[in-house]
């Protein structure tokens, strides 16, 4: 079967990216995500929140599906993605994950130079040029907000870096390969106080050009810099609005028990 | 304090006195003169070595013993060249490299990298088998079996060559490569693959470009002690390899290594005292010092690159 190329499917005018319809998930028996509908909005940083176990992170890592390297997960519904079902079988998934880019909880930089990370998609999907490639480097650094820090030091191991450099640095490595979605799991849980901030900020920036998905942990963090919040509660859906209501004026109990940190 | 409280106060104290007593102080004493044992019989071997090692050297010229003429047990005028040994040694490991390496590398990446957990739990064992199997039995394997299937091959090849114990015992080694890289590359973190996979990388790529990297200085460890073990190995190339002194880079042709040197002198050829006997010893020096080095290069490249993620 030829393998349709997500490029040629892309709609700019598009205003959602991403349209998850009626969404289950299972690792084995356990059923983690429960029948999630969902739409994210184009330029927009949508925060998704919720206790541990609720399935926050296991919906972030669908969206790429990036869940589908546990053994035993099973998957039933669509995640639309510019109206093309990632999950159909002529979708490759190599090109959905150079779309929709990931940065983890933890910073995960490889144990190489600062820029053999940020190249190391380009490398990888067949760019050689190497002025290009520095380009590309620059480009992607400077998007991190990190080019200033690390220029003179781009051939040094990436392992030198702090905590907070080593994130954005993989923030830069993600927006290499030109995605239009970012999907940040816990992007600052790793981080101090400082480097919080900066990520925080860099969000707000990235938003211009990218459509953000973050996963978090702290509900000022998602008041500060999310549009729409979604509020997972044991695998499922409870609420999504804008952030400014989730906040201010939830429709659930349980919604604003959570944001006041009643529970969770 | 309630009755109860004061009891069980009392009873921790008193077993608390009781542990300073003697054995407490003993044990530690004991088990300090148990690890000496292994640290005293290196020193012995080593100082054993050395003294009847410097006997032979100071009998036999050094330009002598560096030179390709092996005749020890010439009536007149034996010659006691080491390099037809080294030679052999040499050649003999490097063939056993050229077989386990390759071979223990990939079925190291499949294992770890590709194999599922169902595969992995039914072929580890199996590829453990391989290291359990006698080194004698390996050697009876290459004689009787290899050695004519490669004749059939090779018609002009000896029936006591090198190729063949070469390769056998690059199967025999293919356990230890294959296992220790195995657990270089299941050591690399799990966040890293994710990070190249997210980056749309396929599996082959990931374990190309980082797990391999990343996993360099244990697979490489793994890679001398495969040489050391190699080089150490004596019942394959005894039998399968022959005894010849000739200084040959001909693998179909028999050589001799260190190890089966020191086999054919100590199954009684060597009278003691004689200069052949104390030959014995200047080989098995030599042979402590190459496999020694080794081990010493493993430690420092697994210590090197210790911290790279």
């Amino acid at each position: 079967m030829k393998e349709i190329e997500l490029t040629n499917r892309i709609n700019t005018t598009d205003k959602m990216v991403f349209d998850v319809k009626g969404l289950n998930l299972w690792y084995d028996q356990e059923q983690a995500l429960r029948d999630i509908n969902i739409g994210i909005e184009k330029n927009r940083v949508t925060a998704i929140i919720g206790p541990s176990g609720c399935g926050k992170s296991t919906f972030i890592k669908t969206l790429n599906r990036m869940v589908e390297n546990i053994p035993s997960v099973r998957i039933t519904g669509e995640i639309l993605y510019h109206q093309q079902n990632i999950f159909d079988k002529a979708i490759s998934v190599e090109e959905l994950r150079t779309r929709v880019g990931m940065v983890f909880q933890k910073p995960n930089p490889f144990p190489k130079s600062i820029y053999e990370n940020v190249v190391f998609g380009p490398k990888i999907h067949g760019i050689k040029d190497k002025n290009l490639l520095m380009e590309i480097a620059e480009i992607s650094l400077k998007r991190a907000a990190l080019w200033d820090e690390v220029k003179d030091r781009l051939k040094k191991n990436a392992i030198g870096l702090s905590g907070g450099q080593q994130q954005r640095l993989c923030i830069a490595r993600a927006l290499a390969v030109n995605p239009d979605i970012l999907l940040m799991d816990e992007p600052t849980s790793a981080l101090d106080p400082i480097a919080t901030g900066k990520i925080e900020d860099l969000v707000l920036e990235l938003k211009k050009d990218y459509t953000i998905v973050i996963v978090t942990h702290s509900m000022q963090q998602a008041a500060r810099i999310s549009d729409k919040t979604a509020f997972f509660l044991t695998g499922e859906l409870l609420e999504y609005d804008e952030t400014k209501k989730i906040f201010s004026n939830p429709q659930h109990k349980k919604t604003e028990d959570y944001v006041t940190g009643r529970f969770g | 304090m309630s009755d109860r409280e004061t009891d069980v106060r009392e009873i921790i104290q008193n077993n608390i006195r009781n542990k300073k007593g003697i054995v407490n102080k003993i044990m530690p004493v004991f088990f300090f003169i148990m690890a000496s044992v292994s640290v005293l019989t290196t020193i012995g071997i080593i100082v054993t070595l050395v003294t009847d090692a410097y006997k032979f050297f100071s009998a036999v010229g050094l330009s002598e013993i560096f030179s390709t003429r092996l005749a020890p047990l010439r009536a007149e005028d034996p010659t006691f060249g080491i390099l037809p040994l080294i030679n052999g040694t040499i050649i003999i490991t490097a063939i056993a490299m050229l077989v386990a390496i390759p071979l223990g590398l990939t079925a190291a990446l499949y294992l770890s990298q590709f194999a599922s957990p169902r595969v992995r739990k039914t072929v580890k064992p199996i590829l453990e088998v391989l290291a359990g199997i006698p080194t004698i039995v390996y050697g009876f394997f290459a004689y009787t079996f290899v050695t004519p299937m490669l004749m059939s091959l090779i018609p002009t090849l000896e029936s006591k060559n090198a190729l063949s114990p070469g390769i056998v015992m690059g199967i025999m080694i293919i356990p230890l490569v294959a296992s220790l890289s195995e657990d270089a590359m299941n050591a690399v973190p799990e966040i890293l693959k994710e990070g190249s996979l997210a980056l749309g990388s396929t599996k082959l790529e990931v374990a190309i470009k980082v797990v391999i990297p990343s996993a360099i200085s244990g697979i490489i460890a793994s890679f001398v002690l495969a040489i050391s073990r190699a080089i150490g190995e004596t019942m394959i190339v005894t039998i399968a390899s022959g005894s010849s002194k000739a200084f040959t880079f001909d693998i179909t042709r028999s050589m001799q290594t260190m190890t089966s040197y020191i086999v054919e002198f100590t199954s009684g050829d060597a009278g003691s005292g004689t200069t052949g006997y104390y030959s014995l010893y200047a080989v098995g020096l030599i042979l402590l010092s190459f496999t020694l080095v080794m081990n010493l290069i493993a430690q420092y490249i697994s210590r090197k690159y210790r911290e790279e993620y």
